[in-house]
């Protein structure tokens, strides 16, 4: 990689930005080939925060590893937890009760509008405005106390096992979910008031960082980044999970595959999770929260794959079993490695500072990337 | 007069003698410089992981640590005077970490941020790659427990800080009485 970088044309600049950078979202490293201000090459520059994650779980029993996993994706860790879950529970064949899955399905859904909060408010911030992010975290602060109630922890929740979810749900769940909807509408507006609506976000954003949906689809993006350029690619739609095919829901689509386009479909989906969780949230049916299974967790002999939907796109875990209590091998499939390779594609040719909208529309979260 | 005392420690250190031209405050140097450096501490933007969100937690309206004084976030270590490890450290970063906190100008801070800052935490078995303390590689005033750790423990750990540098500096050994004081 350094004798790449070397090999540059001369009156070539190579700028480092990271690995501390406020804009990298962490600890990323990126080096910049410049030609005056236009960028000639991007490389990003991995494993500032590589934990050996994978490596870690080999040695840890099918129950202990879904904690892990928690602490990579830390904005969708419900949905990470359930990825994890699934897998276990087809290698194990596992039925999980109806309430179960519908209380997945609805954290799934909190946690996924909380990380595009997130995303909305750090974004803001990234092309030089302050003030959205306070917005965000006003809104996102409603969604961790809902989570806190049930789950007992803000961020790295562990909520969801083998057969089912940890706990109930507290009795004042519903209530607050619905508070908290009934915000959301009202300040939803106020969202697109201050920053879609904002000619020079749009200047910003528009026609900025295009990957057309062949290179998105090679260089294998997932999630709203391949949306914004017209391919369908919902995990939710294409192989629905614990009952993600009863409830109605539209997978948005932008064609354009510029800036712009990745941030009116997150925008669109946190509509289509306010929708899914309304649809839900009286509807939760009674009965076990978790399915009855040994306390001591065996998967047969084989090859176990499973893959759902985070807030950042396909996130696939792939267990190698050879019948013990922990597993031969742990794959993970991150969303924003694949988000990350495509980095390089949509950068050539832009300005600096175009470098810094590019990486927030990714919404990067460095180590899901680095694990 | 003593100075004023109030949850978090001194309000102001020095003694006002009241004479008729007006009052003559007596104090130390030492105490007084302490004092203004406790009440601006101006942190590091540095997040690795998990503990980086709860720490914009704490910077966002609802938990607001600028009302201790914390608010401005600076992005060069060379305007910071605390630097939070809010996360994991790993051999590839503990360089990195290391040159940062070099690149600080004197009097400068270190809070370690959650289980993994403190002592690897929830990588601490079977892992290759990860620090077993941020401690091993720059020097730590403060740890906090928890992973990740509330908002709230993250601005009682600050408070902490601030305590223990008006209490006499970093360098001093200070007791839990010196900062209950």
């Amino acid at each position: 990689m350094i004798e790449e970088v070397a090999a540059t044309t001369e009156g070539d600049l190579v700028i480092n930005i990271g690995p501390q950078h406020p804009s990298t979202h962490g600890v990323l490293h990126l080096f910049v080939t410049m030609n005056g201000e236009t960028i000639k090459k991007v490389e990003p520059h991995l494993g500032y925060i590589h934990r050996s994650i994978e490596k870690m779980d080999e040695s840890l029993s099918y129950r202990q590893f879904i904690y892990s996993t928690s602490r990579m994706d830390y904005l969708s860790s419900h949905i990470n937890n359930h990825g994890c879950a699934l897998c276990v529970e087809k290698g194990l064949q596992l039925e999980i009760p109806p309430r179960a899955k519908v209380i997945r399905i609805l954290m799934d859904e909190l946690t996924r509008i909380a990380s595009h909060c997130l995303w909305w408010g750090a974004l803001a911030m990234d092309v030089g405005a302050l003030t959205p992010f306070f917005h965000a975290f006003r809104e996102r602060e409603m969604i961790n106390d809902i989570m806190e109630e049930s789950c007992g922890a803000r961020l790295t929740m562990n909520y969801m096992v083998p057969g089912g979810v940890m706990f109930d749900i507290q009795p004042n769940f519903q209530k607050h979910v619905k508070e908290f909807v009934a915000h959301f509408k009202t300040k939803i507006g106020e969202y697109d008031e201050m920053v879609t609506n904002n000619i020079i976000f749009q200047r910003r954003m528009k026609n900025v960082g295009y990957i057309s949906p062949e290179d998105a689809v090679s260089y294998g993006c997932t999630g709203a980044v391949l949306r914004a350029s017209g391919v369908k690619s919902d995990i939710r739609k294409i192989a629905p999970y614990d009952g993600y095919e009863n409830v109605k829901f539209e997978e948005p689509l932008e064609m354009a595959g510029d800036c712009f386009a990745r941030y009116m479909v997150r925008m669109k989906e946190m509509m289509q999770s306010l929708s899914i969780v309304e649809q839900l949230i009286d509807n939760i049916p009674e009965g076990d929260f978790v399915a009855k299974t040994k306390a001591v967790l065996k998967l047969p002999k084989g090859e176990f794959y499973s893959r759902v939907e985070t807030a950042r796109g396909e996130f696939g875990v792939y267990i190698v079993s050879e019948g013990g209590l922990t597993p031969y091998r742990i794959k993970f499939r991150s969303p924003g490695f694949s988000n990350l390779s495509a980095l390089d594609h949509m950068s050539r040719g832009q300005k600096i500072g175009d470098l810094v909208a590019i990486m927030g529309t990714l919404d990067l979260v460095i180590p899901d990337i680095d694990r | 007069m003593e100075g004023q005392k109030t949850e978090t420690g001194l309000a102001f250190p020095g003694n006002v003698h009241q004479t008729p031209g007006g009052g003559i405050l007596v104090s130390k140097m030492d105490d007084v410089l302490n004092w203004a450096r406790s009440n601006s501490l101006w942190p590091l933007v540095f997040g690795t992981s998990c503990c980086a969100i709860e720490m914009m937690s704490a910077a966002s309206a609802k938990y607001d640590w600028s009302r201790f004084g914390f608010e401005v976030a600076r992005a060069t270590p060379r305007q910071a005077d605390v630097i939070i490890i809010a996360g994991t450290i790993v051999n590839k970063m503990a360089p990195v970490l290391k040159r940062l906190y070099d690149q600080m100008a004197d009097p400068k801070y270190v809070v370690a941020m959650g289980a993994c800052a403190t002592s690897g935490g929830p990588f601490f078995y079977n892992t290759y790659s990860v620090v077993k303390g941020a401690d091993h590689v720059i020097p730590v005033d403060v740890y906090i427990a928890g992973c990740p750790p509330r908002p709230e423990a993250l601005i009682h750990a600050l408070i902490a800080l601030q305590d223990k540098i008006k209490a006499g500096g970093r360098r001093e050994k200070i007791t839990i009485e010196d900062i209950k004081k």
